[in-house]
């Protein structure tokens, strides 16, 4: 709030502006009158004065002098109209002290000073030029708009306009002063401080109105009347009398060229058929009938081509309101349900049971399905697939009944106990009639084959990795690989000429003139081990895991476990001569097979089977297995077809004649095979496996080289119990009849008939 | 050599691909422009043989579209008409910024519109293939029509999904199409047959939606615009065969009948009009008068062996469907406030019965509730105050079983309060193998004409069950004969295990040993024949093999399944015995 100045205490503070305002323009009524009209035509002024000043009043408290200029300007143009016509007369008069109109619009304030009915209101004029020449309402103290708290610590509170101090009050005043003040002075209460000057102004009655005024939210002057009725100029009701005398323009009387322009613009347009008439909307129905001609040849390439979307399947028992129990989801269905992909469950539902049709709530998922399917139906890729509508039983392929290809081993006949350890090897003699089998337990075992009786118990002192019986019926001979030698066994079994005729021919032997190196010892047996049955030792300097006969029966070879180094040997036992066929060893060698007809030998490394030729010395042919580990092989007695076992349970069969990769592979055990044999007379082969089962096959070699071999699974046979990992370890045939033997990891021998 | 390198991916199957990416640039649309040509035209990505080949080497997942389809895309006016769309809004975003009211105004005057008739007739050249696509329009349709009308989409398109959905079940009961009919808990299946071709629909309950915020409303509004149009033509068409005026006339004479019931106006014309049309209770007006002779009488031809057969079948099949048409001929029905009215009026309608509810409850009301003529009361609560005599009140699940069953089933099952029995899908038809509820073998007894004597004693209905399950010990045999040994082998074994339990049961020590051995030889046989087989399956092909192991895994699975169902039927059927005994004995004491 503005302090008042003591000088003027007839002034009003707050209302100073307005009432200056008010009184200016009064003023500038007043200076116009004198203006324009000598003779005061009072009434138009008046009206004049009273309606601006309250518009201005209410519109713009704070109006700067230039705005209120502008404002001035305005009235001014309008009334120019009928000012112009008496302009003339005033210029004619020399004696008035009027000014040309352009002049009053400048320097209005200059011409109020001449004019002379100032001089009544010389306070008035006195203030407006205070107004004029500052924002500042007085310059009582001239320090200017600055804290007064900086003026705290002096005893003045700046300095007037001669530049002499202003001293505060005498400020001694404690609070029993002003206790006792405001109990005495009956003023006091509305003494307020100037803090321009410091001295007590007690406020009038004027501006103790004006501020309860201002409190209640009214407005500051007392003679406005904000719900003054409105006059308005322009109503519904039509005037005799225009407005304003201003004369209508010269364009309203002749025709507008803009217009014309516009006008002549469309017109062309029309003409020239640019612009046309708005069409009105067709009022066809919407639907027709839109195959009214079935055209057939609008079917078009498209259509045959088109996949049409699979249809939802339709909803079963399990979807109802009111399912049969059993579709019902128990507990445990219910859980595994929710723990189930989304995607993967078979019903995307939980099936739920309702006492009645009314209980029934909304299915949540309903737009969720529909827009599922909406998205299936332009974003799922189509392709159309074959649907295998095979009958499985057609896939099945038509093989020659097992009934038709007898005989084969059909049942379990005897077991050969014994054995303390599992068996690894055994052999069937040329005779068919004694079995030999080597162990685990460190003994060579000979069984009469039809009594399953032990004859001969061999103890060897060691693991018996082969066992091999001389395939010459003339020779009775057993081959038994045992660490690091191999024992030539005379069995004793059988004819005693025979017998006898071996060792005759085992010891016919003479040394020759000159020593030969060997790669191995061959070793005369002891008087002890000679009791035994034991002829001969050969001394290798490896352990030997296979010997294998030549069919004559006077070669044989073994087989080393001498990675890198030499591996196979083959041995002559007539002239008790070894010789080690190959300069590089092939890789780890699994077995080694003589060719039943030709000079060939057969080596299985550990994936592909080598065929030597013995006589040319050369490599005839390289036999890809497509196995992993090679176990076991096996020649046809026909001599054209080999069989491979091999550890990833594999059986693979080899035409030689066809190709270097196997004609068949077999994958009919579970498990590793240990051992494949034929069978020198029947179509017959069997395979020996981890999965403690050997199964025969019926493989039939026809002499026509157009016809490919015919193999038939005839019988899976069961015996041996898996022991340790190990099944079967080896199978052999009988030689002449259809039986077979197995060796097993449980210690027994079995002979299936 | 001469000629050009020839280099990779520019021939084959390369070539006959195209990315989304690509094909969208080519034809220069943006992705929901394009996605929405999609949608209209029916056109589908497709899934190449060899994905890498086509994705040029790339193993990254894409979407092809077949170059083809592409290119045919390329000359379609909609094309145009989407740009010219995309300009429009342009314009009229422009228009809005410079506050040009008048050019807005003329703009939206002049929006650009595009009509989908040529798409319908392009990809549904003939009448029949349009028919066998509607399953999904109608479905979309129902739905649409239930939304509400503010929000999701426009007013007028759910306005005329209502308009078309309620002509279509005019249709339906005009033509007495309407074959099949399911409450499931999703909402009701419907299925009617039109011109030969099942069109199977949804419709969910009547609830209000809570709407999805993870669905994508503009894919749905793009195909119900392609659907509208589709079922409009269809439903124009499908009228005019039966002459049925289109759009339809309510029957000046049913009008009549409806006026009077009204009182005074229920709201405006337009609106009252759709609305007495869904009410579903007046036939519809015909362009020419129906006459009698209409239907054509099939002339015999004389025939001789098989096809004779066959026309006989083919006679009496006919003879049924007409019976079925008519299944309600006569009955007078009246629905209590609580039943949904809508689904039960369209099919008491559709098999020719008379339907009326309250009045207060929807317009179309023909007759009151305290009507002597009506004969069956449809009710959905515990128990009625009041009942009327001479009349039936039953569940609704009997209107709907009984058109499932072609004939009005016995209604002691379905008197209010009673406990309903199972309501079982009629679009399950069981083959062999796969398990049958015995609601159905029942109801399959009914179908066929015999009558299961109501049982009255407990050891009547025990004695019932034992022969329940020798018959379906026979059927299991009967199945077994055609399928495969194995199975055969162990089934074999299980049955005779459970005969042995059941004549340890009945006859406790009569087991011959003579019975055995002769059986014993069978049994070699078998053992014999199967060996053989498992031993085939050993020189199987692998890929055969994998293929006959996956069918012999399905066919597995479906026995396995099926035995699930029925032990677990037979345990509850255990406990309900039990619980029931239990019941007795405590009366009893």
């Amino acid at each position: 709030m503005e302090q008042p100045s003591p000088s003027d205490g007839s002034a009003e503070l707050g209302d100073s502006e307005e009432c200056d305002s008010e009184e200016c323009d009064s003023e500038e009524c007043d200076t116009e009158e004198c203006d324009t009209e000598e003779c005061d035509s009072e009434e138009c002024d008046s009206e004049e004065s009273s309606v601006y000043s309250g518009l201005e009043d209410s519109g713009s408290d704070s109006d700067s002098p230039g705005s209120r200029e502008e404002e001035e300007e305005e009235e001014e143009e309008e009334e120019e109209g009928h000012q112009e016509d008496e302009e003339e007369e005033e210029e004619g008069a020399p004696g008035s002290p009027s000014c040309p109109q352009t002049q009053a619009k400048g320097k209005r304030k200059s011409l109020e000073d001449d004019s002379p009915l100032e001089g009544k209101q010389d306070l008035v004029v006195h203030d407006e030029y205070e107004e004029d020449s500052s924002d500042e309402e007085d310059i009582r103290n001239t320090v200017g708009n600055i804290p007064m708290e900086w003026y705290q610590d002096f005893p003045h509170v700046g300095y007037d306009l001669d530049g002499k101090k202003i001293y505060k009050p005498l400020r001694s005043k404690d609070e029993l002063d002003l206790f006792l003040e405001k109990m005495e002075n009956p003023e006091y209460w509305r003494t307020v401080q100037d803090r321009q000057t410091g001295a007590e102004v007690p406020l009038s009655e004027e501006q103790l109105e004006l501020i309860r005024r201002l409190q209640r939210g009214n407005f500051g002057d007392v003679n406005f009347d904000p719900y003054e009725p409105a006059v308005d100029f322009f109503s519904h009701e039509v005037r005799i009398h225009p407005v304003t005398n201003r004369p209508a323009d010269k364009r309203s009387f002749i025709p507008s060229l803009v217009e014309k322009e516009k006008v002549s613009k469309l017109v062309h347009a029309i003409k020239m058929g640019w612009i046309q008439p708005r069409k009105p909307k067709e009022n066809v129905p919407a639907f027709y009938d839109l195959w009214a001609r079935e055209d057939p040849n609008s079917v078009l390439g498209r259509h045959k081509m088109h996949v049409p979307a699979p249809k939802i399947p339709l909803p079963g028992h399990a979807e109802s309101y009111n399912p049969p129990p059993e579709f019902l989801l128990s507990p445990e269905e219910k859980l595994a349900w929710e723990q189930q992909e989304p995607s993967e469950r078979r019903l995307n539902f939980i099936p739920q049971k309702f006492r009645s049709l009314r209980a029934v709530p909304a299915y949540s998922r309903f737009i969720h399905e529909r827009f599922e399917r909406c998205l299936d139906l332009y974003l799922c890729p189509r392709q159309r697939k074959m649907r295998v509508n095979v009958d499985p039983e057609d896939l099945i392929p038509k093989l020659p009944r097992p009934r038709d290809l007898q005989p084969f081993p059909t049942t379990q006949a005897l077991i050969y106990r014994g054995h303390s350890s599992l068996v690894r090897t055994l052999s069937v003699s040329p005779s068919g009639q004694w079995l030999v089998s080597g162990s685990d337990d460190g003994t060579v075992r000979f069984w009469e084959v039809s009594s399953a009786r032990c004859l001969r118990t061999i103890p060897v002192g060691s693991v018996v990795k082969s066992v091999a019986w001389n395939p010459n019926p003339s020779i009775c001979l057993v081959a038994v690989a045992v660490d690091e030698q191999v024992l030539l066994v005379n069995p004793g079994l059988g004819d005693r000429l025979l017998v006898a005729a071996t060792d005759q021919l085992l010891d016919s032997w003479e040394a020759p003139e000159e020593e030969r190196i060997q790669p191995v010892r061959w070793i005369p047996a002891s008087p002890e081990e000679r009791g035994k049955g034991i002829r001969l030792l050969v001394q290798h300097d490896k352990p030997v895991t296979q010997v294998t006969w030549h069919g004559k029966g006077d070669y044989w070879a073994s087989v080393v476990r001498n990675p890198g180094g030499r591996q196979v040997l083959i041995h002559q036992s007539s002239r008790r001569w070894s010789q080690n066929p190959f300069r590089k060893s092939p890789g780890m060698i699994q077995c080694v097979r003589f060719h039943p007809l030709r000079p060939y030998f057969l080596v299985a490394s550990q994936r592909s089977v080598r065929i030597y030729n013995l006589l040319r010395q050369e490599l005839t042919k390289k036999l890809q297995s497509n196995c992993q580990w090679i176990s076991s092989m096996a020649v046809h007695p026909g001599g054209d077809n080999v069989i491979c076992g091999s550890y990833d349970s594999k059986l693979a069969w080899f035409d030689l004649d066809l190709s270097t990769r196997p004609y068949r592979l077999l994958r009919h055990h579970g498990r590793a095979v240990r051992s494949v044999a034929f069978h020198r007379r029947y179509p017959l082969f069997a395979s020996g496996s981890d999965d403690g089962s050997v199964i025969v096959c019926h493989g039939m070699v026809y002499n026509d080289l157009l016809q490919n071999a015919l193999l038939v699974p005839l019988k899976v046979l069961k015996g041996h119990s898996p022991r340790l990992e190990l099944g079967v370890l080896d199978v052999a045939f009988h030689p002449q009849q259809p039986w077979l033997f197995s060796a097993g990891a449980d210690g027994t021998l079995r002979l299936y008939t | 050599m001469g000629g050009l390198e020839k280099k990779k991916y520019e021939r084959g199957a390369a070539t006959n691909y195209i990315t989304r990416n690509r094909a969208r640039k080519k034809l220069q649309l943006s992705l929901p422009d394009f996605r929405r040509l999609c949608i209209l035209k029916g056109i589908y990505p497709h899934e190449p043989k060899h994905k890498k080949k086509v994705n040029k080497g790339s193993t990254a997942p894409r979407t092809f579209y077949l170059l083809k389809d592409i290119k045919f895309l390329l000359h379609e006016p909609i094309v145009n008409k989407f740009r010219e769309y995309k300009v429009f809004v342009r314009k009229l975003r422009k228009a809005y910024g410079k506050s040009e009211w008048g050019t807005a105004e003329r703009l939206k005057d002049n929006k650009p519109t595009y009509k989908l008739d040529h798409i319908v007739k392009e990809r549904y050249p003939t009448f029949v293939d349009a028919l066998r696509d509607l399953d999904d329009a109608l479905s979309m349709c129902f739905l649409f029509s239930t939304f509400p009308r503010t929000g999701k989409c426009h007013v007028q398109t759910i306005q005329l999904c209502r308009r078309l959905a309620v002509e279509f079940q005019n249709y339906v009961i005009a033509s007495r199409s309407l074959r099949k009919v399911f409450l499931s808990i999703k909402g009701i299946y419907y299925q009617a047959e039109v011109l030969g071709q099942p069109i199977t629909w949804i419709t969910p309950y009547a609830f209000a939606h809570d709407h999805p915020t993870d669905v994508d409303y503009r894919v749905m509004a793009t195909f119900t615009e392609f659907y509208t149009t589709l079922l409009g033509f269809v439903n124009f068409r499908l009228y005019h065969s039966l002459n049925l005026l289109y759009p339809p006339k309510i029957d000046s004479q049913a009008e009549d009948e409806l006026k009077p019931a009204e009182g005074k106006e229920y709201a405006m014309d337009s609106e009252s009009y759709l609305e007495r049309l869904s009410a579903l209770s007046a036939s519809l007006a015909r362009a020419v008068a129906p006459t009698h002779e209409d239907e054509v009488e099939v002339d015999e031809f004389p025939v001789e062996g098989e096809t004779a057969e066959l026309m006989d079948a083919k006679k009496k099949e006919q003879e049924a469907l007409e019976k079925h048409k008519k299944l309600f001929e006569g009955l007078r029905f009246f629905l209590n406030r609580e039943v949904p009215r809508e689904p039960l009026a369209f099919i008491i309608r559709c098999f020719g019965g008379q339907v009326s509810w309250d009045k207060s409850l929807c317009i179309g009301a023909t007759y009151d509730a305290t009507d002597p003529s009506i004969t069956h009361h449809i009710i959905d609560r515990p128990r009625l105050d009041k009942q009327v005599v001479g009349r039936y009140y039953l569940q609704p699940q009997w209107v709907f079983d009984s058109v499932n069953a072609k004939l009005c089933l016995p209604m002691a099952d379905y008197f209010p309060g009673v406990l309903l029995p199972p309501h079982l899908s009629p679009f399950v038809t069981e083959k062999e193998g796969d398990y049958v509820p015995p609601e159905k073998l029942k109801l399959l007894a009914l179908q066929r004409g015999e009558n299961p004597e109501e049982e009255s004693e407990e050891e009547e209905e025990e004695e019932e069950e034992e022969e329940g399950d020798n018959d379906k010990e026979e059927e299991e045999e009967e199945d077994e004969s055609e399928k495969e040994e194995e199975m055969k082998l162990q089934k074999m074994e299980e049955q005779k295990m459970e005969e042995q339990k059941t004549q340890s049961k009945v006859l406790p020590v009569k087991v011959t040993a003579g019975k055995v051995r002769l059986e014993d030889k069978q049994r070699l046989e078998q053992e014999q024949q199967s060996e053989e087989k498992r031993l085939a399956i050993m020189m199987m092909k692998k890929r055969e093999k994998y293929l006959y192991k996956k069918i012999m895994f399905g066919k597995k699975r479906k026995i396995r399944e099926a035995n699930k169902l029925a032990e677990k039927r037979k345990a509850h059927d255990a406990a309900l015995k039990e619980q029931k005994k239990k019941n007795k004995k405590a009366r009893q004491a």
